[in-house]
């Protein structure tokens, strides 16, 4: 490779500054660079032994690394080449090894699909095979295609880019950081131009969201469940490299589900959503039925379903008003009592 | 017979991945051993030998499990050929941040856990460095966006690796990842005359060889002083 020597007599300098992103590649790799005016020869040659196991490679597989790194970032940001207007979902086979009830299910950007089906009847496989863009090398023996065409294989392997975001009721925030900390570092990791605006778009999607405020100081393990979620939502919308999410359940309490969607497919996202409860699987625009490993359907919301929908999200409301009643220390009313008081706010 | 080298630091989920990988490999009709390597403990040959796999483990009590290894990796894989293995895993606790058990052209994953913080691929050193995949675990109980960060700093330190998110629970993505481990081209009868990818540290002191006094006049060898002058 022609720039691996090249870079080999560059200065630290002038690689940082020919691409910026290498600065935090020095740090992470610890080689302790006193003096960036000398070339990686000559920081090399001026190391001792034991220096240099302490940084692991020598000169020509640290210049690999460096190129492979440059390389990869180079992907990374040629964010072009990674737009997924379109999904499509090729049959398999269930777990008979009977071919599925369809031929090619196409998903275009913006689109939310709802997945149904019993608990072990394949929904986890099936989001599998999306994130492994699989090419008939999976149990099922289906095919991903993207934009019409076999995808590349980095969406497998590169570490900074996966095709799939998740988001499921299980997950935590673990870092001891405060909200606007922890988006900085999501959004550094991204290398986005307008950090301080992207940011602050976040926090206040997330409180838009969110049942109960709070503020840019919290710390992220502190924030309630309701909280959690929505700032997850939020970032993953705003700040995730991946142009598909696949979310399992959003539970009911402390988010505003349909905004939390709106928001994900506003951001030309692919929504994917795995679900049990009738109002979710009802925002879908349709709904994959998932039966012994494979799709014995898939069903367009009717006019009538979205109908259906609003009159569910009213039970609810009812549900919810009854809880906060209760919670808050107030006399029970009959069913249409509180059905009347929806309709008037 | 294939040969794959796994390391990684303790409870990163190096055995719950191999195990669900095994499962993916066995339905394949692959005969599948491993030898665990640690250092003065481990029940881990107990939980593989319930799965049905043939086990052997090695403890390298006061040594380095990573040099305790190479000495005795040719044996380990004239144990495979014995069982007829078509592949054998070895599993090393990465208990020794400076020495990996990598060999040259033996395949080499790194796992590693979304739980053990940002700055953890810095630390570990070539066991992360000089892999071939780095297989990243516990994604279901952390965010997306502490997995998009880790996974980056993870690709910052190994530029070259192809970086895979494996579940140790449900085995989402194993079956994916044990199809990068057997290929049916490969044939290892023999580590000898290989190389290891790194060599281990120069680091050879009196204490290495037993002295126990504290002082200047027993530290012989290689002895290395901390720094603390002002700066
Ligand atoms: N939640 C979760 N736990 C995991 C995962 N992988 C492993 N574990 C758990 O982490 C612990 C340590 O795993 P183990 O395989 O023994 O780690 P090892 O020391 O690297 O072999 C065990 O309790 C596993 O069940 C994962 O992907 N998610
Ligand atoms: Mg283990
Ligand atoms: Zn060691
Ligand atoms: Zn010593």
């Amino acid at each position: 490779m022609i720039i691996k020597d090249k870079l080999k007599s560059s200065t630290v300098n002038e690689i940082i500054e020919q691409y910026p992103y290498t600065e935090s590649f020095f740090e992470d790799q610890k080689l302790a660079v006193d003096d960036q005016e000398k070339t990686l020869e000559e920081i090399y040659a001026g190391l001792t032994v034991e220096e240099r196991e302490d940084v692991v490679f020598d000169l020509d597989q640290f210049a690999d690394s460096l190129s492979s790194h440059i390389k990869n970032m180079q992907e990374f940001l040629g964010e072009n080449d990674s737009v997924v207007a379109k999904l499509s979902i090729l049959a398999g086979n269930n777990k008979d090894g009977k071919k599925e009830n369809y031929d090619k299910l196409d998903i275009h950007s913006g689109e939310i699909i709802s997945i149904v089906g019993p608990t072990g009847s394949g929904k986890s496989r099936l989001l599998a095979d999306i994130e492994w863009t699989a090419q008939g090398d999976t149990p099922t023996e289906r095919q991903i295609l993207i934009n019409d065409e076999v995808p590349d294989k980095k969406w497998r392997f590169t570490g900074g880019k996966k095709l799939v975001a998740q988001l499921s009721q299980n997950m935590n925030f673990v870092m001891d950081l405060s909200v606007i900390e922890f988006l900085n570092l999501h959004a550094e990791s991204r290398l986005i131009d307008n950090q301080a605006e992207v940011v602050e778009r976040i926090f206040n999607e997330a409180n838009r969201l969110a049942g109960e405020q709070f503020g840019r100081e919290a710390q992220i393990t502190s924030l309630s469940g309701g909280q959690s979620r929505a700032l997850m939502i939020a970032d993953t919308a705003i700040l995730s490299s991946s142009p598909i999410i696949l979310i399992d359940e959003i539970e009911n309490a402390g988010i505003d589900r349909e905004k939390a969607l709106e928001l994900l497919v506003g951001e030309e996202k692919i929504v994917l959503m795995a679900t049990h409860d009738p109002i979710l699987a009802l925002m879908g625009d349709k709904r994959i039925i998932i039966n012994n490993g494979g799709i014995k359907n898939i069903i367009d919301t009717t006019a009538e379903e979205k109908e259906l929908m609003q009159e569910l999200k009213v039970l609810d409301k009812v549900l919810t008003d009854l809880r906060n009643d209760l919670r808050y220390g107030k006399n029970l009313s009959r069913i249409s009592e509180e059905l009347a008081a929806v309709k008037n706010t | 017979m294939n040969l794959v080298t796994f390391s990684g630091p303790p409870s990163s989920g190096k055995t719950a991945v191999i195990l669900k990988t095994i499962e993916a490999i066995q339905q394949r009709g692959l005969n599948v051993g491993v030898v665990k390597f640690d250092c003065l403990y481990t029940d881990d040959d107990e939980l593989y030998r319930k799965a049905g796999v043939p086990v052997k483990k090695g403890l390298s009590g006061s040594l380095c499990p990573d040099h305790y290894f190479v000495s005795n990796i040719e044996e380990v894989v004239q144990w495979g050929r014995e069982k007829e293995l078509d592949l054998l895993i070895t599993e090393s606790a990465g208990l020794c941040n400076r020495c990996s058990p990598y060999i040259k052209d033996i395949k080499a994953i790194c796992v590693i856990d979304n739980l053990s913080g940002i700055n953890t691929p810095k630390k570990i050193g070539p066991m992360l460095k000089t892999a071939d995949i780095v297989v990243i675990t516990k994604g279901d109980i952390v965010s997306q966006a502490e997995r998009e960060v880790f996974a980056s700093r993870v690709s910052t330190v190994n530029p070259d690796a192809m970086v895979m998110n494996v579940n140790g629970l449900t085995g989402q993505g194993a079956y994916e990842f044990s199809t990068l481990l057997f290929d049916e081209n490969d044939h290892i009868d023999t580590v000898t005359g290989k190389k290891l990818r790194f060599s281990m540290p120069s680091a050879m002191c009196s204490y290495c060889l037993g002295e126990t006094r504290i002082g200047e006049e027993h530290q012989l060898g290689n002895v290395r002083k901390i720094e603390l002058g002002d700066e």
